[in-house]
């Protein structure tokens, strides 16, 4: 509860701040646009040229994408980790997390909000909904239900791949750019992982499960029966992975000695 | 001109001395060549070619286009918009040399350094991954490396007009990001321009952006023919000459209305 109510003001406070420059906000929403639409004008060019992708049509590569922003955008918005080596090791600032009366890591998950992703979202919703409809696939009763299990499933998934990394800086203080690498990699799960070769597919479901994020719960409201057992993995996957991530998290707080100013 | 070299040498010392930095990015670039050649696989499925170009000249085009795009890329749009910011250009303007010829010679620094200690070490690793053609015609090669210039040019040509509009808007951060997405598309790194349709492909021909990626990464898969290759080098020139009349005018227009945000 306590924790909930710090969230609400963390919130308030944050949108405070970024509504105080609105010119600015609005440009960055474009700009995240703008990115969305490269990669949706990228798949329709292609699909110009050839109608199937292994067996999946061109509606259905728009909707595992648009699927895909939805998760991505959530973790985007509460899971600005990716420069926690040098804002929070380096810097010193652990000293301070670590006082407040919260978790270390939900305490830098408030700070490091950004909640203008969340617009990525309904980019997504849009995309399956203009790739649902083409496709003609119906809703049941259950498929919202399942939507936010698989979408929760997903974000875990991201949350605990980035994590576990940024927790590499409790144990090695070298500057790491694994980071960035982490996010090209996680753009393999956009599309379907029988286009790759076995080691990868092997790695994006098992060590690197960003495949979790995009194409395996997409597969089922795509009623891709071959992939069922992977879509409602999708949840399993996210909560060992989260799990691991903050248990590993915690004994790399205890570990931690500070910066020495 | 001692000084602009100079200044190349710098940069290029500057670099050097933050290289480990790189190894990441040669991985980084590998990822991303590696993502689309899967990807393009699939895509030709069991077709030879698609609009004139094999599998091969595609997996090809993808590798020498990113690798390319590490000699070309800067950051001097940022640097710059940093420098107008924090008030530092006011400095920059009395110092006895042109603020955008040295941004540029910067820029160079930084693409030779990495033109040695990224692209070609990540061809070299990405050609033992992937299969990739590398041409044996030596004119090629001649050719290629003209075109790469000139997309070095353009390409920053480009980024000091995003950096100069720093000037007027004071904060472009998200001028500069929507620039990068729309030159990872329409210079062709994503994909070779010629798969789009006829109607966009006019367009094109009307905007500089081809000549940073499409035409060098053309010449290099031998997508091109002879007579092609030289008109499209011709154009790319064009375009440098072309750019640097917006450059100049908004340069004079930005130093009469120059504020300086504190200092």
């Amino acid at each position: 509860m306590f924790y909930l109510q710090m969230l609400a003001q963390y919130i308030g406070q944050y949108l405070k701040t970024r509504l105080q420059y609105r010119s600015d906000l609005v440009v960055e929403l474009v700009s995240d646009l703008l990115f969305q639409g490269v990669n949706l004008i990228f798949i329709i060019v292609v699909f110009g040229h050839t109608d199937f992708l292994n067996g999946w049509s061109r509606d259905e590569i728009i909707f595992i994408y648009g699927f895909f922003l939805v998760p991505f955008a959530l973790f985007s918005s509460f899971f600005n980790i990716w420069d926690f080596n040098e804002r929070y090791i380096v810097k010193g600032e652990l000293d301070r997390i670590l006082t407040r009366p919260i978790h270390s890591l939900f305490q830098i998950v408030l700070e490091r909000m950004e909640l203008e992703s969340l617009f990525g979202a309904i980019t997504g919703f849009v995309v399956m909904a203009y790739a649902g409809a083409r496709l003609g696939l119906s809703i049941n009763w259950y498929d919202p239900i399942l939507f936010l299990i698989f979408v929760i499933g997903g974000v875990l998934v991201y949350a605990g791949v980035f994590i576990l990394i940024a927790c590499i800086s409790f144990w090695a203080d070298a500057r790491t750019s694994i980071m960035p690498m982490m996010y090209n990699i996680g753009n393999y799960g956009r599309y379907p992982v029988d286009i790759y070769n076995t080691v990868i597919r092997f790695v994006l479901t098992w060590i690197l499960p960003f495949a979790f994020v995009g194409v395996y719960p997409a597969a089922f409201f795509l009623r891709r029966e071959e992939w069922y057992v992977y879509s409602f993995l999708t949840p399993v996957i996210g909560v060992v992975f989260f799990a691991i991530s903050v248990f590993v998290w915690n004994e790399g707080v205890k570990r931690y000695r500070g910066a020495g100013n | 001109m001692d000084k602009y070299i100079e200044m190349i040498r710098i940069r290029f010392l500057m670099m050097l001395a933050y290289r480990t930095n790189y190894y990441t990015g040669i991985l980084i670039y590998s990822i991303n060549i590696g993502a689309y050649y899967f990807l393009w696989k699939a895509i030709y499925g069991g077709k030879e070619t698609i609009e004139g170009l094999s599998v091969l000249q595609m997996t090809t085009y993808v590798a020498v286009a990113w690798m390319a795009r590490a000699f070309y890329f800067n950051n001097i749009d940022r640097e710059m918009a940093m420098e107008i910011k924090e008030g530092k250009v006011a400095v920059e303007l009395i110092r006895p040399y042109n603020y955008l010829t040295m941004k540029t010679m910067q820029g160079l620094g930084e693409g030779i350094f990495r033109l040695f200690f990224f692209s070609v070490p990540g061809m070299l690793i990405v050609s033992l991954i992937f299969p990739i053609r590398f041409s044996a015609d030596i004119y090629t090669w001649a050719l290629f490396s003209v075109s790469i210039v000139l997309s070095f040019l353009i390409n920053t040509q480009i980024n000091l007009l995003t950096g100069m509009t720093t000037f007027f808007l004071f904060n472009n951060t998200g001028l500069i990001r929507a620039k990068r997405v729309i030159i990872d598309l329409f210079s062709g790194l994503l994909l070779p321009l010629s798969f789009f349709s006829q109607g966009i492909q006019e367009v094109f021909k009307f905007l500089p952006f081809q000549g940073i990626s499409y035409v060098p990464s053309m010449i290099f898969t031998n997508g091109f023919s002879f007579s092609e290759t030289m008109q499209a080098i011709m154009l790319q020139g064009m375009w440098v000459l072309i750019l640097i009349v917006p450059i100049q005018a908004l340069w004079i227009l930005a130093k009469k209305m120059l504020v300086i945000q504190g200092g």
